[in-house]
């Protein structure tokens, strides 16, 4: 007979008592998954202290019961501090599954804690399902710069550990009156040597931070020239983002090398790629194609990135990408008016 | 002290191709290269030996052709290469690629001296895992830095080490203490051109052969067998299908309003915060 399965552990990632969107995205994802092993339930696991209220959101947004680990030393992210309690924990209360978001802390931290468990890991998921007949989780990633999907399984060993890309499951709206149970669990870190200081948070200026920026605003030979680029800036800043860049711009000389995205630049991977005047060379949409949203802005109505844009518009972007700023200024503005 | 850095050879990503009939890559034809996070982390390690006179070693898990990686990265005129290579070895996952390196590195230590940094790339091009940094700095209980892209200090007699690492909110400045493993990103440094003696010299080296007997492998952790994780499907993800058209030649405000329209049906703008408030529904 088989024996009744562990739960699925999600680990809350967060920052200044607030909770990483990708964490309650896993809640909403292990809900899911949750419905096809029998007897298991849905922990989210908390490190820190003062956390009160993640631990309550996480009931409403699908935990059945919060793993609250209860220690000052954990409330900021350290490395081996959080593997030390994470591994601890897992020893303790034998997850079948263990869930962890694809941020940066996240996807190193997955790394020490899966060697230390000798177990397992798929990192950077964008599907996770459980197989009917095996009960095991199928966990599918994209390899190979995204050329290829792969679906992995962990079948002998245990936890099924995976880490989850930020943005593709779906978090579940908050519902205040679900119940659910925190389990404090008083945790003192055993004596272990300090491995690392963290000196200071350096917050990210407008430097080329293309690899990292949630929107993009590239431009192509269609800018005309290095002013073009201005109003592609502004429109970047106003939404936190960057600008990028064709490789036909750079070679025109209009801006730098370190803004080329493409085969010979960067690869990215924003939430949203804005094309303008970039006729969508393969060797530039190698660069762009995983992006979640792309939009193209270019006159000629038959270039070939509007075969891969998700919205085009058939325009001189010199016009088009000026209404568009001042359209998001006006609606950021009165947003935070009505906010103020 | 001894320095050493782990690459792996990857097939040129950008010149993939994939056989439609078995849903396999098609490597054959494909040039392979050094992975490009590792080139950085040959030039910090080429680096840090000019500057302070550390030995600096190459170790990579692979099979013999990848004797060609390491004799690339001798070019950046560093001590010794070693290839750990076996059929033990192969079909390794993270797990079992970080045992295996593990004790190859171990056994640089017993016969040249004590290992004090390891340097890998924040990840490889093939598996863009990120995992082998991690996975190593665990099994010989360094402390960790993922994600360097600067290195702000370095004293060689104290060892301590200030870096700069990328996290999700911006960069973290971290003092640590060697021994210590680094990941390195790709703003880390410009890799730089061989000049001729280091090319010369590089193409005449022999790297070390290792197999699993003579790290002192359990050839049951090593490879297929020591990899908890199995891939059981690849699949070629389908095409980027192209939406619609929602203004053709129409007056900039018009087009403007038609373009925000559109973006409000899509669920990833509420992971942007500006998106989110922008296109947030009206109530
Ligand atoms: C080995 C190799 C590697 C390469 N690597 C890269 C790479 O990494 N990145 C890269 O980008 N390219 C790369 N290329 C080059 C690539 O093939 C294309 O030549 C390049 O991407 C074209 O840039 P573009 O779209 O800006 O220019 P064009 O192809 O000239 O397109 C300009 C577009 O702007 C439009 N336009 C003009 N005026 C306006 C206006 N006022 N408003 C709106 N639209 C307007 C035009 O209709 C046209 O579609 C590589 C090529 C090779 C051979
Ligand atoms: N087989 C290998 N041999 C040596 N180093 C490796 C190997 N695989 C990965 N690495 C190192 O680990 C880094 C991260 O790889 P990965 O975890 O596979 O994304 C690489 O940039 C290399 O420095």
């Amino acid at each position: 007979m088989m024996a009744k399965h562990g739960n699925i552990f999600v680990f809350v990632e967060h920052y200044n008592g607030h909770a990483h969107p990708v964490s309650w995205e896993l809640l909403g994802k292990a809900r899911d998954l949750v419905q096809k092993l029998e007897g298991s339930e849905v922990w989210a696991v908390v490190l820190g202290d003062g956390l009160d209220s993640v631990c309550e959101e996480a009931i409403h947004r699908g935990a059945d019961k919060v793993l609250y680990v209860k220690n000052k030393e954990l409330n900021e992210y350290i490395n081996y501090k959080y593997q030390k309690a994470l591994v601890e924990m897992v020893k303790k209360y034998q997850p079948e599954i263990f869930l962890i978001g694809a941020t940066l802390e996240g996807r190193e931290l997955a790394g020490m804690v899966a060697t230390e468990l000798q177990t397992g890991l798929t990192a950077d998921c964008t599907g996770l399902d459980i197989l009917p007949d095996k009960e095991l989780l199928a966990m599918t990633r994209p390899t190979f710069g995204g050329n290829l999907m792969a679906t992995i399984m962990c079948p002998d060993h245990r936890p099924q550990m995976a880490t989850v890309r930020p943005g593709v499951m779906k978090e579940l709206p908050p519902d205040p009156k679900r119940k659910g149970e925190i389990i404090v669990e008083e945790y003192h870190l055993p004596a272990i040597e300090k491995l690392l200081d963290i000196l200071e948070l350096i917050p990210v200026t407008s430097e080329v931070n293309l690899q990292y920026a949630p929107v993009v605003v590239a431009g192509g030979k269609g800018v005309g020239g290095p002013e073009g680029f201005k109003i592609l800036r502004e429109l970047a800043q106003l939404l936190g983002g960057e600008i990028g860049a064709s490789r036909a711009a750079v070679k025109a000389g209009w801006i730098s090398d370190e803004y080329q995205v493409g085969q010979t630049g960067k690869t990215i991977r924003p939430v949203l790629y804005i094309a303008c005047g970039i006729s969508g060379a393969v060797q530039h949409v190698v660069g762009i194609k995983e992006s979640e949203i792309i939009v193209a802005i270019n006159i000629d109505e038959n270039a070939p990135i509007f075969e891969i844009a998700d919205i085009g518009i058939v325009g001189d972007l010199h016009r088009v990408v000026p209404a568009l700023t001042k359209k998001f200024r006006e609606r950021l503005e009165k947003r935070g008016e009505v906010k103020a | 002290m001894n320095i050493v850095v782990c690459i792996k050879q990857v097939p040129d990503t950008t010149n993939v191709r994939i056989d439609r009939k078995t849903n396999n890559l098609v490597r054959e034809g494909v040039p392979s290269v050094i992975n490009p996070d590792d080139m950085r982390a040959l030039e910090l390690a080429a680096q840090l030996k000019e500057k302070h006179g550390f030995k600096v070693f190459v170790v990579t898990m692979g099979p013999p052709q990848a004797v060609e990686a390491l004799k690339d990265a001798m070019a950046f005129g560093l001590d010794e290469a070693v290839l750990l290579s076996d059929r033990a070895f192969a079909g390794a996952d993270t797990l079992a690629t970080t045992y295996t390196l593990s004790l190859g590195i171990k056994k640089l230590e017993k016969e040249r001296g004590p290992v004090k940094l390891i340097l890998t790339g924040k990840q490889a091009v093939d598996g863009d895992t990120g995992q082998v940094g991690p996975g190593l700095a665990t099994r010989f209980g360094f402390a960790l830095g993922a994600y360097v892209t600067k290195v702000e200090s370095f004293n060689p007699e104290t060892g301590e080490l200030v870096i700069i690492r990328r996290i999700d909110r911006g960069f973290e400045k971290v003092k640590m203490k060697l021994p210590a493993v680094l990941t390195v990103t790709s703003e880390l440094n410009e890799p730089r051109y061989a000049d001729l003696p280091n090319l010369i010299r590089a193409i005449q080296y022999e790297p070390l052969i290792w197999n699993h007997k003579d790290i002192e492998a359990d050839p049951k952790k090593c490879g297929f067998f020591g990899s908890p994780t199995r891939v059981v499907r690849t699949n070629i993800p389908p095409a980027r299908k192209g939406g619609d058209i929602v203004s053709k030649n129409e007056e900039p405000e018009v087009a403007a309003e038609k373009l925000l329209e559109a973006l409000k049906k899509f669920e990833a703008v509420r992971l942007v915060e500006s998106l989110r408030t922008a296109l947030g529904s009206d109530e």
